[in-house]
């Protein structure tokens, strides 16, 4: 680990963390307020609705994120005319919002998949309790079964955006400047292994603060399970 | 005594065997080229290797008397490939630069490059310069000494790269970039095609003198030195001009 | 239409067959890499168990810094950085194909999740069964090969089946270095004939087939696994 290296590349590599760490926050943003109305349309009696947002969850689960990216990037560039038209190039054109784009929907479809299972897995009588109270469709998803289903989602969606975090290194290969993209820059002038290990000790810090807040958060929020004698 | 006398058996093992590496016979050289870079290596439609760097360096093994066999490598790691022992030679429109000499040696050059922007038709550049470029989003191929070029001197633009030259045609063509850095030869061959009707070049050449030379193992002084004499002898008994004319009608020597 | 699906034909005009080449080595490359991930997880399981500290402490640091690191970033340091250490330590220049660094750094990657899913299997099954076992007079090797391994392979079988599907999807990744993989053929296509959008989404249908077939496949891998016990 050369200081000249590092006097070289330092600077741009903590700017390739800020690049990271912006993909992550807003796709996983983007995607857990995506990931509501997928859920519910998963769990809706209308068959269009359950179809569609099947058929969406099963190719965004099913198919590699690259070969994700790849159709978004180099495909809309087949299509820049018709983006063109409709006053959309710009937003395609760039290819770090290409890359937010398909992070944002592959998220959405795994997170909509944690959302489902936890909201299934509250006890039926929870919504019955609430309806036989006079309560209205929203509040009891907002106020009863979306707080419960959160605290047993917390720790799948936690594990969801570990994997965004490791995922999002696939922007490098777009042309995105994230922690891959300075490193691989930075390898093909020095051919110094160590500028790869420099990227894996910021990887291993993003990963490390991340279940850190994790973990503080799902103490925070069954305060009241540690309370009752529920939880240690 | 018996574990004394393993020690001096595999001692002297190892000086021989070690010996015998360092007094190597070429027989045969391994030559190591992108396979993605027209005119100079290709892969053509049956699968096999073909350009300017292949007939160069086929010439030049006939002349060493060596017997030459082709490898495909992707371009960003060309080089470690060479130094993990992959191949032996680097033939692939390789730019002789003090950077790379710290890793690798090279041969004399067997010819020379220019860097030139290719933009579309209907651009509005005409200055590109460092200043006339600021803002713009210029594309390279990765690893090249245009991708370094771009990076040490045009600070004020966006800057792409690329894992082949092909890729950065393709967004140059879709319009992800304003202009693209590249060597002239591919870029010139890129323009006649039907791909490059959008573009054209722009200004003047930023580098003339990009000596383009072959890339060995800084051990294998001998090779280089096998190189570097069939080369003399293909220049002076014309091989390489009938090869130069096979692809261009001037000299790019 | 027609034009488009002219091009996956097979023969010397379509990319029909290089694609299946490229499926092909896909499915061998996982196929490769999942006795390695399995054994090493398992490995990595027992030690995660063990008695001794220093076991226990290897197996957590194994596991947490393979899960942390993007697989991508994995696979370019074994294939660079392993090319560069075998040729260090043997003295001469040793080379590693790319398809065994893609064995190597999915098959690590692979076996740290792996060791996650083993250790709960192996928590789960209850201490008497290994002392009903003892007591029969059994010795430790033909407990573990009889009465522990089959109630293994039941509890541990839907989260390798999960993990199973991950590494088809990962093997995308090997298309940077360089191996002929999918996705990589199907770059190639795309650079040839222009049309990323139609070829990517073939290759993502590709991706698909092949999770299908493998959740059918684990599915009865899971039945049988079952057979004997009454599920509640």
């Amino acid at each position: 680990m050369s200081a000249e290296l590092l006097e070289r590349y330092g600077v741009r590599m903590l700017e390739g963390l800020l690049v990271t760490v912006e993909l992550v926050l807003i796709s996983v943003t983007l995607g857990a307020i995506l990931a509501l109305p997928i859920a519910l349309a998963r769990l809706s009696p209308n068959l269009a609705l359950r179809g569609f947002s099947f058929g969406y969850v099963y190719f965004f689960r099913g198919t590699p994120l690259l070969a994700q990216l790849f159709l978004v990037y180099y495909g809309s560039g087949q299509f820049r005319h018709v983006f063109e038209s409709i006053g959309l190039w710009w937003f395609f054109r760039d290819a770090f919002y290409c890359c937010l784009l398909t992070f944002t929907l592959n998220t959405a479809a795994y997170q909509a998949e944690i959302l489902r299972g936890a909201m299934a897995s509250v006890p039926r009588g929870q919504r019955e309790a609430a309806m036989a109270l006079g309560l209205r469709g929203p509040v009891v998803l907002f106020k009863v079964i979306l707080p419960q289903a959160l605290i047993v989602a917390l720790r799948p969606l936690g594990n969801e955006v570990i994997l965004m975090i490791k995922g999002s290194a696939v922007a490098s290969i777009v042309t995105v400047f994230d922690i891959m993209g300075v490193a691989d820059l930075a390898f093909a002038r020095s051919f110094d292994l160590s500028v790869y290990l420099w990227a894996a000790v910021l990887y291993l810090i993003l990963v490390g603060l991340l279940s850190r807040l994790w973990n503080f958060l799902e103490r925070k929020l069954t305060t009241h399970l540690a309370v009752a004698g529920v939880r240690a | 005594m018996r574990t004394m006398r393993t020690i001096i058996a595999s001692a002297v093992a190892l000086a021989v065997l070690t010996g015998l590496a360092s007094a190597k016979e070429w027989t045969t050289v391994r030559i190591g080229t992108e396979g993605a870079y027209p005119p100079f290596n290709f892969i053509d439609s049956n699968g096999e290797l073909q350009g300017f760097d292949v007939d160069i360096a086929k010439a030049l093994c006939e002349k060493m008397k060596v017997e030459c066999t082709f490898v495909a490598q992707d371009w960003d790691g060309i080089i470690p490939a060479l130094t993990a022992g992959k191949y032996d030679a680097i033939v692939a429109s390789m730019s002789i630069t003090d950077e790379r000499k710290q890793v690798v040696d090279f041969t004399d050059k067997y010819y020379t490059n220019a860097l030139t922007f290719v933009a579309p038709k209907d651009t509005d550049i005409t200055d590109v310069s460092p200043q006339g470029l600021a803002g713009k989003m210029l594309g390279a191929q990765s690893s090249t000494v245009s991708a370094q070029f771009l990076e040490d001197k045009y600070g004020d633009s966006d800057i792409k790269l690329y894992p082949t030259q092909d890729d950065a045609y393709l967004d140059l063509a879709s319009g992800r970039v304003d202009a693209v850095l590249a060597d002239v030869g591919p870029s010139n061959l890129w323009l006649a095609g039907e791909d490059g009707q959008c573009c054209a070049f722009v200004g003047e050449a930023v580098v003339k003198d990009d000596a383009i030379g072959i890339a060995v193992r800084k051990e294998d002084t001998d090779l280089k030195e096998m190189f570097n004499k069939a080369l003399a002898e293909i220049i002076a008994d014309g091989t390489y001009e009938k090869i130069n004319e096979k692809y261009f009608p001037f000299s790019i020597y | 239409m027609g034009e488009l699906l002219r091009l996956l034909s097979f023969g010397p005009d379509g990319w029909g067959d290089e694609i299946a080449s490229g499926a092909w080595l896909t499915i061998r490359l996982a196929l490769a890499t999942l006795p390695f991930g399995i054994a090493l997880g398992f490995v990595a399981a027992l030690a995660r168990n063990s008695y001794r500290p220093a076991l226990r402490i290897a197996g957590v640091v194994f596991g947490t810094l393979f899960r942390a690191l993007p697989e991508l970033l994995t696979l370019l340091l074994v294939y660079y950085g392993g090319q560069a250490l075998l040729s260090g330590i043997a003295g001469t220049a040793i080379e590693v194909s790319a398809f065994v660094a893609g064995i190597v750094a999915l098959g690590l990657v692979f076996s740290a999740y792996a060791s996650e899913v083993f250790l709960g299997a192996l928590r789960a099954i209850s201490r008497g069964q290994y002392e009903a076992g003892y007591a029969l007079g059994l010795r430790p090797f033909t407990v573990l090969r009889l009465i522990i391994l089959p109630q293994l392979v039941r509890l541990a079988l839907p989260g390798l089946a999960n993990l199973w599907l991950v590494l088809l999807k990962d093997t995308s990744l090997v298309s940077v270095i360089a191996l002929n993989d999918l996705l990589r053929e199907t770059s190639v296509a795309v650079r040839a004939t222009k049309e990323p959008f139609f070829f990517y989404l073939v290759a993502c249908l590709v991706y698909l087939a092949m999770s299908m077939i493998s959740s059918v496949g684990t599915a009865r891998i899971e039945r049988w696994s079952e057979r004997g016990t009454s599920r509640s």
